[in-house]
């Protein structure tokens, strides 16, 4: 996490030590267009805090535990399709999954396509790909998530 | 930054819808308002760091330089690059989409930046490592090793499905 800012003031130092004016010219370019993706943002944000409210992690630990069928599979690939958590919540949250029980394949569904596929992100997907390659490159994610799960749960002997 | 009629509208109604929530103290507004400030932490956390440096990207690197290793004849190799640098995004997707949007403007052709969005939302170092360290090292090397092919081989599909004279929009994101 500091990496980021560790390396961002190390190119920026450099950038100044060669050219002063064209670092000038770099941060009005980041500045320009952080604002014109700002509203986007901000769009994303909102959807975000309704729907970890609608759907807090508990629900997902409730439905996730008690189905590990079919059911249970298509539960975690909708809750991961919907939802939007950083790796340091989701990964825990799936550790707790395996501890219930909860098969490797299910939680590969969920975790594939909490990665993958961004319905709440979508204002900003739109934004930079357009509406028609959004959509596309979501349901090309999910098609490869459903790939993934099953073999996961062919690896760990869960399917046949 | 341009706001059109419809933000605003949504922008002062979640607002209104906070700050009601705060008088009233209800309940599930102010649950909302609380993911919505964690959220916005984290984002003013990456973003600002990650512009400046798409912004440095802009002026120094060279166009010829993006073409020669993610353009129409970069090969296989761009790929790999194209992976190598998606492991190394920080935050989510929603980093890696300004940056696709930058590399596509300085020459990369689209099967590149589609596996540099996919390898971004799969492959991120730190998370790859928390993956592990919590499912196992099996878990996270299978995961890994489908889902990487098929994020390449649909690339391309993708690329030739859109045809060569698809067009990103162009209103200086």
């Amino acid at each position: 996490m500091y990496l980021i800012y560790i390396i961002t003031t190390l190119s920026l130092i450099i950038s100044i030590v060669f050219d002063f004016s064209k670092t000038k010219q770099a941060i009005k370019i980041a500045l320009k267009k952080l604002l014109n993706i700002l509203p986007a943002f901000l769009k994303m944000l909102i959807l975000v805090s309704f729907m970890l409210y609608f759907v807090p992690d508990q629900m997902i630990v409730k439905y996730l535990g008690q189905n590990s069928d079919l059911y249970g599979l298509f539960a975690s690939l909708s809750f991961g399709s919907i939802t939007m958590m950083p790796g340091f919540i989701a990964f825990p949250l799936a550790g707790i999954l395996v501890d219930k029980g909860v098969s490797y394949m299910n939680i590969a569904g969920f975790s594939t396509t909490l990665m993958m596929i961004g319905i709440l992100t979508y204002p900003v997907e739109k934004k930079y790909l357009g509406h028609r390659l959004t959509i596309l490159r979501n349901l090309i994610s999910f098609a490869i998530a459903i790939i993934v799960t099953l073999v996961i749960g062919l690896s760990f002997g869960e399917v046949f | 930054m341009k706001l059109k009629i419809q933000n605003i509208l949504i922008f002062s109604l979640f607002t209104f819808f906070i700050f009601i929530s705060t008088l009233i103290s209800y309940n599930p507004g102010l649950a909302i308002r609380d993911n919505f400030i964690q959220f916005a932490v984290s984002m003013v956390k990456i973003l600002p760091a990650a512009f400046i440096l798409i912004g440095l990207f802009e002026v120094w690197v060279k166009r010829e330089t993006v073409e020669k290793h993610f353009g129409q004849n970069s090969g296989m190799k761009g790929f790999i690059w194209a992976i190598i640098l998606a492991s190394t995004t920080v935050g989510g997707t929603y980093v890696a989409f300004p940056v696709a949007y930058s590399l596509f403007h300085k020459g990369a052709r689209y099967s590149i930046i589609f596996t540099y969005i996919g390898a971004a939302a799969l492959v991120r170092i730190p998370m790859t490592l928390f993956e592990a360290s919590f499912l196992g090292i099996k878990f996270t090397m299978i995961r890994l090793f489908t889902s990487l092919p098929l994020i390449i081989i649909t690339s391309i599909w993708l690329d030739k499905l859109i045809g060569p004279d698809y067009q990103l929009k162009d209103d200086e994101l």
